[in-house]
């Protein structure tokens, strides 16, 4: 995909610690780097996996990029503009320019509301359109996510977990947003139902020219969706290109113990694996240096002290490796 | 002579399957009515073997594994009909004092959340020590020993300090592995593994299901394995159960049905995920998902005839009209579909 002028997206050393408080007092005694120094471009009509494992801060770069938390550092740039520092009123119209679809359809809605009302509330928090034409819009944004106009005076509990999802979708387009970010939206869905979520998400990239951040723990939806990769490990990017290089030559260390580590689901392939040892450590106490040394097969001395900058290793491959 | 010789074959295939279950009815009377969560259940479990159940939810696949656990909750579940022999004995005409007895010591059970499933307000130690206890009249002091050695065993480090430690202390994967030394504890001849490794990371889940293997190959434990996930299912299991809204729609060897399902909705469930095509050397990444339309029908509403029919392709009025019988379609293969045929050897990649 030839990269745009200006991406849609673009975020510059990213942060974003969060205060540890004990105590009666509630003082402040250390910090969670969550996210600690991400930067990456997102184009038009891409989409960017973002992987990683629980507590490697995926999540949270998608909430900082939407700032629905505030970020501690860095800037977001939406299609050029700043929008790191505007305020509440000053970041409503670029609000809509991005949207969010989260991972569990059955928490995410609102249970008192009916399906139609739910996906018109960005509407009507927006303003600028007429009731009936909102009840028009919404009608045919039903339609386009396979839902039946009939189901807009639906409650959430009438929906299965795959329809749910499909009025995630069709709030988060309801704005005619240019970028769209997914927090692992197929994650709790049925294998059946995965995919018609992913190609639904597929389709609507096609003809909208919409743009993902697709936050995803799973190895084998992200190669399905995404162009290009980000892998996350304790709150930094390991390693960043794209897809066919990540799954064909991997360099990171790390990532080549996810690959070894996703299950395939074909019996022929019984891989010997090299099962990388140990936990996650706690984002709280990073190990200092290259936070993965401690469960590296190949760390030396300095990975231990030394933390590695990503590098452009080759064009649009980028590792944050000394070994590499 | 012949007869004798396939008397003899009978009997050691008989102490060959460790487990038998036949015909295995569990039921919930529910007020939106009568759920045959399973309906009609028949499997048996080779000395060692792993057996994978699969299947999304609802289909009935946990609903088995604690049916045969008997821990299935009365009211509203029921166990209405059939038999789960364990070694010959029926677990399911027991009292429940015998049951206990036999529950945590011959079979015993992994559950997909271990925080949830350990109790939060007890050790370690005095965890897995309970059914030793319990079941080998161990003393607490020998019993914490011997937990101390299973974890061990199960890859966990500074086990003298863990035993003293509570659930919320330890990590998921090593909560999970403590589940696994709980439930190996008594070295049964059955572990039921349900989603063991649905709530890990990819790496530990890898180091999790490798601990399995590991130990069935050690203790030589027979493992059903509940699970969603196709590619642990391909990496582990030997024979495969798919299931369908509460009934067996195939049954084969790992290999023989990842090669050619027989039932359109197993062969629907390997098309619609994606299958990492450039990880495994392959140039053509598939562009577009295969989908199964539709959804999993309610239990209370099964459509006569095949429950899949509505969702399937092939489907035809025979289909709709009455339930395929489940028969051999090939040598040690069954399948519940009037269209096998039609699907033998069709899948692609």
């Amino acid at each position: 995909m030839a990269e745009p002028a200006v991406p849609v997206l673009q975020v510059d050393g990213l942060k974003k610690h969060f205060p540890v408080r004990k105590g009666l007092l509630r003082r402040t005694v250390g910090h969670v780097y969550a996210v600690d120094d991400v930067s990456f471009a997102i184009g038009v009509g891409e989409t960017l996996g973002l992987v990683g494992e629980s507590g490697c801060g995926k999540t949270t770069v998608g909430r900082a990029v939407l700032r629905l938390i505030e970020p501690t550092a860095g800037t977001i740039l939406l299609e050029g503009r700043d929008i790191t520092t505007l305020g509440k009123r000053a970041l409503r119209p670029y609000r809509q320019q991005m949207q969010i679809i989260f991972q569990d359809p059955f928490s995410s809605l609102n249970p008192r509301m009916r399906a139609g009302d739910i996906v018109g509330e960005p509407m009507k928090l927006h303003g600028n359109v007429s009731r009936g034409d909102r009840r028009d819009h919404v009608a045919a944004l039903f339609e386009r996510v396979g839902l039946r106009r009939a189901q807009m005076d639906n409650y959430p509990h009438q929906f299965s977990g795959g329809q749910r999802q499909r009025i995630g979708v069709a709030r988060a387009l309801s704005l005619n947003p240019r970028l769209i970010i997914g927090d692992e939206p197929v994650s709790a869905l049925d294998v059946s139902i995965q995919a018609q979520v992913i190609n639904l998400l597929m389709d609507l990239q096609r003809e909208l020219k919409l743009s993902y951040l697709f936050i995803s723990h799973n190895l084998a939806v992200v190669e399905h969706i995404s162009h290009r990769i980000a892998v996350m490990y304790l709150g930094r990017i390991v390693e960043h290109t794209d897809k066919a290089t990540l799954f064909t030559r991997p360099l990171h260390p790390y990532t080549e113990a996810l690959l070894a580590a996703v299950p395939v689901p074909d019996p022929k392939i019984r891989r010997t694996k090299r099962v990388v040892q140990g936990d996650v450590p706690s984002p709280l106490k990073p190990p200092p240096g290259c936070h993965f040394h401690t469960r590296c097969p190949y760390a030396e001395a300095r990975c231990k002290t030394e933390p590695p900058l990503l590098r452009e290793v080759a064009p649009g491959h980028h590792v944050a490796c000394h070994l590499r | 002579m012949a007869l004798t010789a396939h008397i003899e074959e009978q009997a050691r295939d008989a102490s060959e399957r460790v487990l038998e279950v036949d015909n295995l009815q569990t039921y919930f009377y529910t007020r939106t009515g009568l759920i045959r969560a399973v309906d009609g259940i028949s499997f048996s479990l080779g000395r060692g073997e792993t057996l994978a159940i699969v299947g999304e939810s609802g289909c009935g696949k946990s609903v088995t594994a604690l049916s045969l656990m008997r821990l299935v909750a009365d009211p509203p579940g029921r166990i209405v009909g059939g038999s789960v022999k364990l070694d010959g004995v029926d677990l399911l005409g027991l009292d429940a004092a015998t049951m206990r007895s036999i529950r945590g010591n011959q079979i015993s059970m992994v559950f997909q959340e271990p925080m949830t499933s350990l109790n939060p307000v007890m050790t370690i130690g005095r965890q897995i020590g309970e059914s030793l206890v319990l079941h080998q009249n161990l003393s607490r002091a020998a019993a914490l020993e011997r937990a101390i050695e299973i974890l061990q065993l199960v890859g966990i480090p500074e086990p003298r300090q863990r035993v003293k430690e509570y659930p919320h202390q330890l990590s998921g994967g090593m909560r999970q592995r403590a589940m696994i030394a709980m439930a190996l504890a008594c070295n049964p001849k059955v572990l039921i593994a349900d989603e063991p490794t649905s709530a890990l990371d990819v790496t530990i889940q890898a180091q999790i299901l490798e601990l399995v293997a590991k130990l069935q190959r050690e203790l030589g434990t027979a493992v059903i394995l509940i699970t969603h996930d196709l590619g642990v299912v391909a990496e582990t299991a030997e024979r495969v159960i798919v299931m369908y809204a509460g009934r067996k729609v195939e049954e084969a060897t790992v290999g023989e049905l990842f090669a050619a399902p027989l039932h359109p909705y197993t062969r629907g469930l390997m098309t619609s995920i994606p299958r990492l095509a450039l990880m495994r050397g392959e140039t053509k990444a598939v562009e577009r998902l295969q989908e199964i339309p539709g959804m999993v029908p309610a239990l209370t509403n099964l459509p006569p005839g095949c429950a899949f029919a509505p969702r399937c392709a092939f489907a035809d009025d025979a289909c709709r009209a009455q339930y395929p019988p489940y028969a051999e379609k090939r040598p040690q293969h069954w399948a519940a579909c009037w269209h096998s045929d039609k699907l033998a050897g069709a899948i692609d990649g």
